[in-house]
């Protein structure tokens, strides 16, 4: 069974940044755009385990910072001409407070 | 709403790119309508001569299969040739009757053969040499006749000439000029060509005149006959006496035509409402026939088409290569030289090698080699970029003869490598890889290699060689703009010098207000441009841009360096690399009290801790009590010492101190790339100041500086700049050259690359010889520096208190994800 999770309010998270959820299965990446649209993903790039949480946030995107491969937020998908997934979480916002499905 | 139409003529490769590049830009712009004389979707028509010599298939030349057409819900009509433009109503008719209605019509209609108006042209056996059409009846013709004659001695002659010998005929070159290729080669290179194409069983005749075509009872070809009366059996003639725009149907609709359909920079006709592209169209007053200024002028169309009206096509440097394997000539620029212009000649006839080099003004402005063309990419680049070459004039004939230093054994000619030689060392990728990419996706420059192979795309230092095997893969197709002079990404057309001018003529300081007044195409850039764009910012308005640490790369944003598994390493400044017992016991405990894994020297004189978990960062800054030693930035980061004359007994000077008080003055500089400098007390130079961005060596009667000496990558040895004699002129020359970089510099262009850009007469004008000028500099420097707090302290103040803490993990629940 999943729940919802109270994480952070949407004014923790930089614009165009990230922040990160500590988490025994692995860390998740709970990112903000500038159109104020948040994703959670795996904080892990499918290429060679980068902290995705440390890239450069653009668009609906982030580059990863060790080898740059660009990750979808919506989707965890790689961008080409690379391919692997960084699994994705669901997740809600209510009120200015963002929850994550754990 | 609906769609304006755009109807394209023609459906080869200059037209197709000019819908590429409009799609990326405007995926869904157009509604588009494409006409093609022939029954092929786009193929590669440089590639046609590989497929008469039987070296590729048909098959293996398409560019765009009929799915893509599909893919992008573009109409195609094919076999049908468009033989008329109604202006006034906007349509244009096609022979079988098909019309279609247009709003923007784009002209890509190509070139015809010429055919030489002799008596006997019109018999069967005659053709030209342009499309898939003639190649098969060529590579028929083979199989059923003996004798071949080329009429043209040009590249595309030699082509068919070679594709029909290996085919097994016998076949004769027929030339106007005294030597071959008399457009791409001087006398001296073409006659060593047809001496070794004589050697592969080609027959020449040259200079002759043809008079006549004879024909045999069965109407078909058998002889040709020349101005002095000799006669040779022909079966078939190929005619490749040269190209001519085909521009009949714009000259029958009124279009002004001159040789080509005329237009302008934006590559508009005279009618507003149509474009041309390609080999029909005439762009002050010369037609291209090579893919490279074909595919300059596609990208310029595309963005008027699509609305953008940015972009300027002006006119292109073209260099040219034989496809005939075995073969290896190349040329560029003014090759022929004469007039004001010197030449440097290396002639080894007996060993096939010539070069000829032609120099104007201290400018590299032609060069014509045969044999060994492993340097013409680098050549191309010189002649283009319009490169001082005054300094390296003495070895300039020898080559650029290290490409990549590192893991590349000394091999540098692409050509000759195996297939599985590797060729990118950081990433493991083979030559054989990197052709196979280039060839199955019509890749043309070495970025398309960079994204869809990644050789090249870690340090780079194999990109030269990837540009070799480019070139020597599509020849005349690679696209060689240079870095510097292309759009900064794929966000905007503006390369860095339009935006540092932008940001400084229009006092732009934040990064929306850059990409709103340069038309930036995504919402936000990307994380190539963001970085980029801050630099310039803060760079040109100092205490007034405000740095946007979300557009800084990791490492400068936690003012540490990210390593492989997610840990940061932690450097702390040690000025000139001198320590003392205390610090050196804080460094203990620290790596004691957060368990850091190595503790290890670094090469810029410094203790680095490695492992640190970015959540301990704060605290072991905190506890180690120093200062941030910007090991990790694109900013200034250690000054190198020996120890100099306090101690040494061959010093000069106080080396030590003066590397002490460079550092203090640098500390927490931005900069274009990393900075590295070096003070040597005396010329043995134990510092190694001869491979840093400025390099001190202390001599009896002052100081030297050498600048653009790089260690890195590819080794580069400083060069020697400016002589002084006190402490005081080392920090104002050295800050005063620091500065125009900071100014001038791209983003991520290191100072060695910043020099050779703008030459080192224009670095001593602008800061030797004005003193004036040179102050004014040190003085900027200072005035950005002033006040900057040491990024470590105010991060354990209190900044960016985010960047380092996690959220508060949720309770431990059963966890579902969705993918």
């Amino acid at each position: 069974m999943s729940s919802w999770q109270k994480i952070c309010r949407i004014e923790d998270i930089p614009v165009l940044g990230s922040r990160v959820v500590k988490r025994a299965g692995g860390d998740i990446a709970i990112f903000r755009n500038d159109q104020d649209e948040i994703f959670a993903i795996h904080d892990k790039c499918p290429h060679k385990g980068g902290p995705l949480s440390q890239g450069i946030v653009f668009g609906r995107t982030v580059a990863c910072p060790l080898h740059s491969w660009q990750i979808d937020l919506a989707t965890g998908e790689a961008l080409a001409p690379d391919h692997g997934c960084a699994g994705r979480f669901e997740l809600k916002v209510e009120q200015g407070e963002v929850y994550l499905a754990l | 709403m609906k769609k304006p139409k755009l109807v394209m003529v023609g459906n080869g490769m200059a037209g197709v790119r000019t819908l590429e590049e409009l799609l990326k830009l405007v995926p869904d712009m157009y509604d588009i309508t494409v006409f093609g004389a022939e029954p092929h979707p786009n193929y590669n028509r440089i590639l046609l001569s590989p497929v008469l010599a039987g070296e590729q298939t048909v098959n293996d030349i398409i560019l765009n299969p009929l799915s893509w057409y599909a893919e992008h819900h573009i109409r195609l009509y094919l076999n049908r040739k468009v033989v008329q433009i109604d202006r006034q109503r906007r349509v244009v008719v096609a022979d079988d009757g098909t019309e279609a209605e247009y709003d923007r019509l784009l002209l890509a209609t190509g070139s015809t053969p010429f055919i030489l108006p002799v008596p006997g042209n019109q018999l069967d056996g005659v053709i030209g040499y342009r499309d898939i059409h003639d190649t098969e009846t060529m590579i028929e013709a083979a199989t059923r006749y003996r004798h071949a004659v080329v009429i043209g001695g040009g590249l595309l002659g030699l082509e068919a000439a070679n594709g029909l010998k290996l085919r097994g005929m016998d076949v004769t070159v027929v030339h106007l000029s005294d030597w071959l290729l008399e457009r791409q080669l001087d006398r001296t290179a073409g006659k060593l060509l047809q001496t070794s194409l004589e050697a592969r069983g080609l027959k020449f005749l040259l200079p002759k005149h043809t008079a006549e075509l004879l024909g045999g009872e069965d109407g078909r070809v058998k002889a040709v006959r020349f101005k002095d009366g000799e006669e040779i059996p022909a079966d078939l003639v190929v005619m490749a006496a040269g190209i001519r725009p085909n521009a009949t149907l714009a000259e029958e609709a009124g279009l002004y035509c001159n040789r080509g359909v005329v237009v302008d920079d934006t590559m508009q006709t005279y009618d507003p409402r149509i474009y041309a592209v390609g080999e029909c169209a005439n762009h002050r007053g010369i037609a291209y026939g090579l893919v490279a200024p074909l595919y300059e002028q596609a990208r310029v169309v595309a963005n008027h088409l699509a609305g953008f009206g940015i972009a300027k096509y002006q006119g292109s440097v073209t260099s040219t290569k034989l496809k005939v394997t075995g073969i290896d000539l190349f040329s560029a620029g003014e090759f022929m030289g004469g007039g004001s212009t010197e030449e440097i000649l290396l002639s080894d006839p007996m060993g096939g090698v010539y070069k000829k080099l032609v120099i104007q003004d201290n400018k590299l402005v032609g060069a014509c080699l045969y044999g060994d063309t492993g340097d013409g990419a680098w050549y191309f680049q010189l002649i283009r970029e319009g490169h001082d070459i005054h300094e390296m004039r003495d070895h300039l004939m020898f080559g650029e003869n290290h490409l990549g230093d590192a893991g590349h054994a000394g091999q540098s000619k692409a050509a000759t490598m195996a297939d599985d030689a590797e060729v990118c060392g950081c990433n493991g990728i083979k030559k054989g890889t990197i052709v196979k990419a280039i060839q199955e996706h019509g890749l043309t420059s070495v970025d398309d290699i960079k994204r869809c192979t990644k050789a090249a795309s870690s340090c780079g230092s194999c990109a030269g060689l990837c540009e070799q095997i480019l070139i020597a893969t599509v020849g005349g197709a690679a696209d060689l703009t240079p870095k510097t002079e292309k759009p900064i990404c794929g966000c905007t057309d503006h390369n860095h010098a339009s935006v540092r001018k932008a940001i400084r003529d229009a006092h732009l300081t934040s990064i929306p207000e850059v990409m709103k007044a340069l038309e930036w195409r995504t919402p936000n850039g990307c994380a190539t441009c963001r970085p980029a764009l801050n630099y310039y910012l803060i760079s040109t308005w100092p205490k007034e841009a405000k740095d946007d640490p979300q557009s800084r790369f990791i490492n400068e944003r936690a003012h540490a360096n990210i390593q492989k598994d997610g840990t940061y390493s932690v450097v702390p400044q040690m000025k000139g690399g001198v320590t003392n017992a205390a610090e050196l016991r804080r460094i203990a405990d620290v790596a004691d009290k957060y368990a850091i894994p190595m503790v290890k020297m670094t090469g810029g004189q410094r203790i680095d801790l490695l492992g640190v978990k970015k959540e301990d960062l704060v605290n072991v800054w905190k506890d180690l009590g120093m200062n941030s030693g910007h090991a990790y930035g694109k900013s200034i980061r250690t000054v190198k010492t020996c120890v100099g004359q306090e101690f040494c007994r061959f010093g000069t000077q106080n080396s030590t101190q003066m590397g002490i008080e460079l550092e203090t003055m640098l500390a927490n500089m931005w900069s274009p790339h990393k900075v590295k400098l070096a003070v040597s007390g005396c010329p043995r130079n134990c510092a190694e100041s001869g491979i840093k961005d400025v390099g001190i060596i202390a001599v009896d009667s002052g100081w030297e500086l050498y600048i653009g000496g790089n260690g890195g990558i590819k080794t580069e040895v400083a060069e020697f700049f400016v002589k002084v004699s006190s402490s005081e002129e080392v920090k104002e020359y050295t800050g005063a050259f620091l500065q125009l970089y900071r100014e001038e510099a791209f983003y991520l262009e290191r100072t060695v690359h910043y020099l050779h850009r703008v030459g080192m007469e224009y670095i001593q004008n602008k800061v030797l010889k004005d003193p004036a000028q040179r102050l004014a500099l040190y003085e900027r420097l200072l005035y950005s520096l002033e006040g900057l707090p040491d990024p470590w302290a105010a991060r354990i103040a209190g900044a960016q208190a985010h960047e380092f803490t996690p959220l508060a993990a949720p309770a431990a629940q059963a966890e579902k994800e969705t993918v």
